[in-house]
């Protein structure tokens, strides 16, 4: 297997706050990780670190073989890294067209002017996948929460991108959205590499072929579902912090 | 004549600049620290406590200092009246929105500046200082009440520094501009904060007026230097905090009369200008300040 | 998404009346009309910052009067001609435009407003110093013979009229239909966005930087040309027209005529100019009523005429 995200002793922290310390990780193509771990333990500032929207205090980012630690975040996402924000972070005044077209125009500009019909068409694409198709004129603001945080998905499919971040994407679904969204992470998987922060445990043991546990900032066990459920220490930092099932 | 005749003097007006724009630089300040908020009319604030300080005082017969010493209590009472109205009417209704507020001011700007034209005119008109006495210096004999403003705007200042740490009503304010959500649930009444700060930051500006107004004659455009200045002196001070915006003020009025003094003032302003701006593009917390993080 | 035969017909439209009314209007309000029109420009390109991307400046007057003096100063002192004049004007606005937009988009907000006001100031306290040049407040007197164009035994004289109506409209319509061009383009839709949620926009994988300096840099050639064709077409170069208050104008005119709207404008400058010309039949109080309509326009009004417009009956309104 080759890695398609790798980071080297990444590091960041906000004043006396080790919120990343000295992380090596290893993603490989078509994986479906989950980042798990309490509440402060670093998770979204590391996933932010990999896709550029925090600047790291040392280490290295590499990813598809070629270092990307200096590269700004617009161009990573260029390169194919797509986030989606753990607090929903749409556009609320345009429409849930305008909102999912951001995304495919930036797609198709890389390709040289945008023409209508292919925007149209990838806009389309992108709401079918989520089944948001018969919303796309309502404004993004007036739908329902979890239609929301739909929309954000679909923006960062409309990317086409090799790696999707997820960051809490089920928190504040309905236990049948949450279904659904399992179905479509799936999907999604079939084309991209998916990492996902998640605290929803049905959801990771569900979805994710390895876990990652975090807690202080360092990577604190690695594995699969099973041997992550199996692991002592994992107990006692759950535990320990009583947080989260 | 020598040059040192020449620095002498260039420091002790550099001193009043300095005296008058901390007052008036801490009111701006305040408003800023506490309510987030940046007063574009707080320049009109001082014009009106200028010309309301030249209305009072030649109203009073006699002695100018009775003149003097009740347009030093009357003009900033009304200015501050006047803001603290600004302040209910406009800005709580915008919700201290930082951009409409800028806007909302700007217009109060304006307005106040057409009231005074209206009203008091377009000649400037000097007041007479409240004593005339000459203190005689090594090479010359300096105006006794230059001095007494600088003096004045010690005690000032030092008065408002004790307020602001040593009081019940400075620990609000800091409390307020800490979290203003937070000072809430504490049960501040933040409103009542927000619009006795407004006044106050407005009632400095007017104090410094009636204390500049006997140097430097009352006119209806005389709040647009106080304004740019203050704005300099805050930006450079590191936003809401009094120590910095002393020493920065100290820096700029020095500066400022020194360098009026050998060069052209309008070189000198542009030149401060410009720099200030590249301070507040490349270190925004001021040069005193910390980094937020 | 692309420019509707709807938007075509209404824009085309408006160039149309205005058109008829070079000869329709009476002589006066034909002069009102050209510098009118000529300052709608200026605020249109104040709008492309503050309507559509969402940058607050308080700094314009600088790139009108980059414009102005950029072809007053050689059109008055090296004897250039009109055209070329007009371009050394809008030279200079890119120049302008291009620094301060490199500096003063390092910050956001609050910070923004002040560092684009400051800047404006050393422009206009520049303006003041090198009155060598510019004869400061008093300004240059650009004669009808400097101003006259010829080409090819055929001339042109800025002075008359109607011919002046006619440049003005001219250079109206060109930068009208730039802007409705512009604002339903991919990068006009862009701007809108970064207005809307500019974090979200840098994680789509845009350059937000390099878009709102474009932003910068076209508004900025905007205000600059319609401060050339003012100075070329009025005769007149003075540092008042860098003063402070020429940059809280457009502000004002935008905002009575609906920020984020082409044609906002366009309608906020013509009924400023008519409210304090017929004020000031009343009062002298010039500055009053703007302070009071900028105080009730965010108060009451913050869309503007066309922005109101726009939310309760034209959905569509570029």
């Amino acid at each position: 297997m080759t890695a398609l995200v790798e980071t080297r002793a990444l590091t960041r922290h906000f004043g006396g706050l080790k919120a990343v310390e000295s992380v090596d990780f290893r993603l490989d193509k078509g994986e479906i990780r989950a980042i798990i771990g309490p509440n402060g333990a670093g998770k979204t500032t590391f996933v932010s670190l990999i896709c550029g929207r925090i600047a790291p205090s040392s280490g290295a980012i590499v990813f598809e073989g070629r270092d990307i630690t200096a590269l700004p975040a617009h161009r990573r996402v260029r390169a194919g890294i797509a986030y989606t924000f753990q607090i929903t972070s749409i556009f609320p005044r345009l429409t849930v067209f305008d909102n999912v077209a951001l995304s495919v125009q930036r797609r198709l500009l890389s390709a040289g002017r945008p023409k209508p019909s292919a925007l149209k068409a990838g806009v389309g694409e992108a709401l079918e996948r989520v089944g948001l198709i018969d919303r796309a004129g309502t404004l993004a603001g007036n739908l329902a929460y979890g239609h929301q945080r739909l929309v954000e998905i679909a923006m960062g499919l409309a990317l086409e991108p090799k790696l999707l971040i997820l960051d809490e994407p089920t928190q504040g679904l309905s236990d049948g959205e949450v279904e659904g969204f399992i179905a479509l992470v799936r999907e999604i998987a079939s084309d991209a590499t998916v990492l996902l922060i998640e605290h929803n445990m049905q959801v990771v043991m569900d979805l994710a072929r390895r876990i990652t546990v975090m807690n202080f900032g360092r990577v604190l066990a690695e594995g699969s579902p099973e041997e992550i459920r199996a692991n002592k220490a994992v107990q006692d930092a759950y535990l320990g912090t009583g947080s989260d099932g | 004549m020598a040059f040192g005749p020449y620095f002498l003097l260039a420091s002790l007006e550099g001193l009043v600049t300095a005296a008058v724009l901390a007052l008036t630089a801490l009111g701006l300040s305040l408003v800023f620290g506490v309510m987030r908020v940046v007063n574009v009319a707080h320049g009109e604030f001082f014009m009106l406590g200028a010309v309301l300080a030249w209305a009072v005082s030649t109203a009073f017969a006699g002695h100018p200092s009775v003149g003097f010493v009740a347009a030093l209590f009357v003009a900033p009472l009304v200015v501050g009246g006047a803001a603290l109205l600004s302040e209910r009417l406009v800005l709580r209704r915008l919700g201290y929105d930082p951009e409409a507020t800028i806007v909302a001011t700007i217009g109060m700007l304006y307005i106040i500046q057409q009231l005074a034209l209206t009203f008091y005119g377009a000649d400037a008109r000097p007041v007479q200082a409240p004593f005339n006495v000459r203190i005689q210096l090594p090479w010359f004999g300096y105006s006794g009440y230059k001095l007494f403003v600088i003096v004045a705007a010690i005690v000032l200042i030092l008065a408002a520094w004790f307020v602001l740490t040593r009081t019940k009503i400075g620990l609000v304010m800091r409390a307020t501009q800490y979290d203003r959500e937070t000072a809430q649930a504490f049960g501040i009444p933040v409103d009542r904060v927000y619009a006795g700060v407004f006044a106050l930051g407005a009632m400095l500006a007017a104090v410094a007026a009636v204390l500049i107004v006997p140097i430097q004659q009352a006119h209806y455009l005389m709040g647009r230097d106080p304004l740019l200045l203050s704005f300099i002196v805050v930006i450079i001070g590191g936003l809401g905090s009094l120590r910095g915006t002393v020493i920065a003020a100290l820096l700029i009025g020095l500066s400022d009369g020194i360098i009026s003094v050998f060069f052209s003032p309008t070189l000198a302003k542009m030149l401060a200008t410009g720099l200030v701006a590249m301070v507040l593009v490349f270190r925004p917390q001021g040069l005193f300040g910390v980094p937020a993080r | 998404m692309t420019i509707t035969t709807r938007d075509w017909a209404l824009h085309l439209g408006v160039i149309a009346i205005l058109l008829a009314a070079n000869f329709l209007l009476p002589e006066y309000h034909r002069g009102v009309f050209s510098r009118v029109l000529v300052l709608a420009v200026f605020a249109m390109g104040y709008n492309l910052l503050f309507g559509y991307t969402g940058l607050l400046s308080l700094g314009h007057a600088m790139f009108f009067a980059a414009g102005l003096y950029g072809a007053g100063l050689p059109l008055y002192h090296l004897g250039w001609s009109v055209p070329v004049s007009f371009g050394t004007g809008l030279m200079a606005g890119i120049a302008v435009a291009a620094v301060v937009g490199v500096l003063a988009l390092r910050t956001t907000g609050v910070a923004f407003m002040i560092v684009t006001m400051m800047f404006a100031q050393v422009f206009y306290l520049g303006t003041l110093y090198f009155t060598t040049w510019t004869r400061g407040e008093e300004g240059l007197v650009l004669s009808q013979a400097m101003r006259s164009v010829e080409f090819g035994g055929w001339s042109l004289n800025l002075s008359d009229p109607s011919t002046r109506y006619m440049l003005a409209l001219a250079l109206f319509a060109v930068v009208l239909l730039a802007m409705l061009w512009l604002v339903r383009s991919p990068f006009g839709r862009t701007l809108v966005a970064i207005r809307e949620n500019e974090e979200r926009m840098r994680m789509l994988g845009y350059d937000v930087f390099r878009a709102k300096l474009t932003a910068v840099v076209v508004s900025g050639v905007f205000c600059a040309a319609a401060g050339a064709a003012y100075g070329l077409l009025f005769g007149y170069v003075g540092s008042g027209f860098a003063s402070i208050q020429y940059s809280i104008l457009p502000l004002l005119w935008v905002l009575l005529g609906g920020a984020a709207t082409t044609l906002g404008p366009l309608l906020g400058t013509l009924f400023m100019f008519y409210i304090i010309d017929y004020s000031s039949g009343v009062t002298s109080a010039y500055l009053l009523v703007v302070g009071v309509t900028l105080i009730l326009l965010v108060l009451f009004f913050p869309k503007g005429l066309l922005g109101s417009v726009r939310e309760r009956w034209l959905g569509w309104l570029p």
